[in-house]
């Protein structure tokens, strides 16, 4: 690459940057604009919800299991240097509720409800399935995009109430173990420091999570070219770009929780 | 006096960049009369079908069907248009995850009040005619090409078109399944099925088609009755009969 060409790849990036956003945009415009046009998907949205969420249970649970020891575990030796192993229930609680819930179940989903919508939609697209579902007089809009969307904003906070839970049982089993801390004590702590908000801010990221996902595996998809090659792609770049959005969008919507709901003690 | 013709083509242009593909596309389609395009590859004849159910937008020109202009109407107002036409894809474009059953049953679902014994005693009859009895449950990744393609055929005409678009339904299919397709076809003409059928397969074109037009260079070069086309000295005519590609 030589100097003079930075100025052209810089354009290109902003261009594909201002086309991303704009294709996203306009797909959210006409799911909104479709939500309410009857008849309503119901099957093909429960058909989803399943699909989502029941089938990524045993994968969330395990996730959240091993996440919740290991945050207990790293607490308990950070905070044994200076005898604070007790402050284990409050930190892993308010950790677990207000970020690694949230944030590890997004990310997950992300790897695995948006990698797989969006090759499907692609494979759909490529296969001509898309435009099959417009010459027979129906919308893509009402019969892909709007299950997944719905689905996807149902079954991620769900999935992050369940993960919350055993991420938490799984904090409370490591601290019993390693740092003698009781049952009773961890619930008592637990529920001494978090409130309801907690874990309503947490739940409400992941919906903002589940929209992004589910718009761009939706979008890409749809907008997929180059047969199986463009299907590899599509996929890749659902997740890329879903875990990349969760992580930072994660910093502002903390920040914006800290400044007008979070307790200030 | 004159039949006023169903569908009417005038003026068709589209490009693709630099590319010109239609420059100024017109021609007419009857009621019941089997129309053949042919055309080189590239020269756009599947972008003629897909502009004429609105898969893709030309740059300028009219589609009238049935007195009613095309071209200017949104994807919502094309709905109930594109359950009067119809478009048969190359592939069959079946959707995957649903079986032929539930594929033929997925526009009276979506356009009919039609009870599900309704529905399914419909679906069992078309089945039927494209010669594909007891295969309701199969997935369409369990049938041969050829099957897929004539449950495309039996999805594409279950609501009864007025008009049917055939995009190369026999591209890729041994002698034995393009003849059966043909057949099929034939069976449906001899009902009353109007149609656009692209293809390359001059054969099956000769057998199926009453007037076939060539694409050539943007535009319709020629426009002939079959049976006249059999016997034509036109030069265009006898390259294109002959197997030869036109530019």
């Amino acid at each position: 690459m030589t100097l003079s060409s930075v100025p052209n790849l810089v354009y290109r990036q902003f261009h594909a940057l201002v086309s991303t956003t704009g294709g996203m945009g306009r797909l959210l415009i006409r799911f909104f604009e479709e939500l309410f046009l009857p008849p309503f998907p119901f099957r093909l949205t429960a058909q989803q919800i399943y699909r989502m969420g029941v089938e990524s249970l045993g994968l969330v649970c395990i996730t959240a299991l091993a996440t919740g020891s290991v945050m207990a575990l790293q607490f308990g030796f950070g905070l044994a240097k200076f005898g604070g192993t007790l402050y284990v229930p409050k930190l892993s609680s308010l950790a677990i509720l207000r970020e690694m819930g949230p944030v590890f179940t997004s990310l997950l989903v992300a790897g695995r409800i948006g990698s797989g919508m969006a090759s499907e939609i692609a494979s759909m697209k490529v296969t001509q399935q898309v435009d099959a579902i417009r010459a027979l007089g129906t919308s893509p809009i009402q019969q892909i995009v709007i299950p997944r969307v719905i689905a996807c904003c149902l079954a991620l906070p769900m999935l992050t109430l369940i993960a919350d839970y055993i991420c938490l049982y799984g904090a409370m089993v490591v601290a019993n173990n390693e740092f003698g801390i009781g049952n009773d004590f961890f619930i008592t702590k637990t529920l001494e420091t978090i409130n309801l908000t907690d874990l309503l801010t947490g739940m409400a990221k992941t919906g903002v999570f589940a929209l992004f996902i589910s718009i761009a595996a939706c979008w890409r998809g749809l907008n997929t070219e180059g047969g199986t090659q463009g299907v590899g792609a599509t996929t890749t770049w659902v997740v890329v770009t879903s875990s990349i959005f969760i992580m930072i969008s994660d910093f502002f919507l903390t920040k914006l929780f800290i400044l007008t709901v979070y307790p200030t003690q | 006096m004159k039949q006023q013709p169903i569908l009417k083509v005038e003026g068709l242009t589209k490009s693709y960049g630099e590319k010109i593909v239609h420059n100024g596309v017109s021609f007419e389609l009857h009621e019941n009369e089997m129309l053949g395009l042919f055309g080189g590859s590239g020269t756009g004849k599947s972008v003629v079908l897909r502009s004429i159910i609105g898969l893709e937008q030309p740059d300028s020109g009219s589609i009238r069907f049935l007195g009613q202009e095309l071209t200017s109407l949104s994807e919502r107002e094309l709905f109930p248009v594109r359950q009067k036409i119809s478009y048969v894809f190359q592939n069959g474009a079946l959707f995957d995850s649903l079986s032929v059953e539930e594929n033929l049953a997925y526009p009276l679902r979506a356009h009919t009040r039609l009870s599900t014994q309704e529905i399914k005693a419909k679906v069992d009859a078309m089945l039927t005619l494209v010669d594909l009895p007891d295969s309701n449950e199969l997935l369409p990744s369990e049938l041969s090409g050829g099957m897929q393609k004539r449950a495309g055929l039996a999805r594409a005409i279950i609501m009864n078109p007025k008009v049917v678009l055939f995009d190369e339904p026999t591209a890729g299919l041994d002698p034995v399944n393009t003849r059966r397709l043909c057949q099929n076809i034939l069976n449906f003409k001899s009902r009353g099925l109007t149609g656009i059928f692209v293809t390359h397969d001059i054969a099956s074109a000769f057998e199926i088609c009453d007037r076939i037009i060539i694409l050539a260079d943007g535009k319709i070069a020629i426009s002939m009755a079959t049976e006249e086309m059999r016997s034509s000295n036109d030069p265009l005519v006898q390259t294109f009969t002959s197997g030869a590609h036109i530019r």
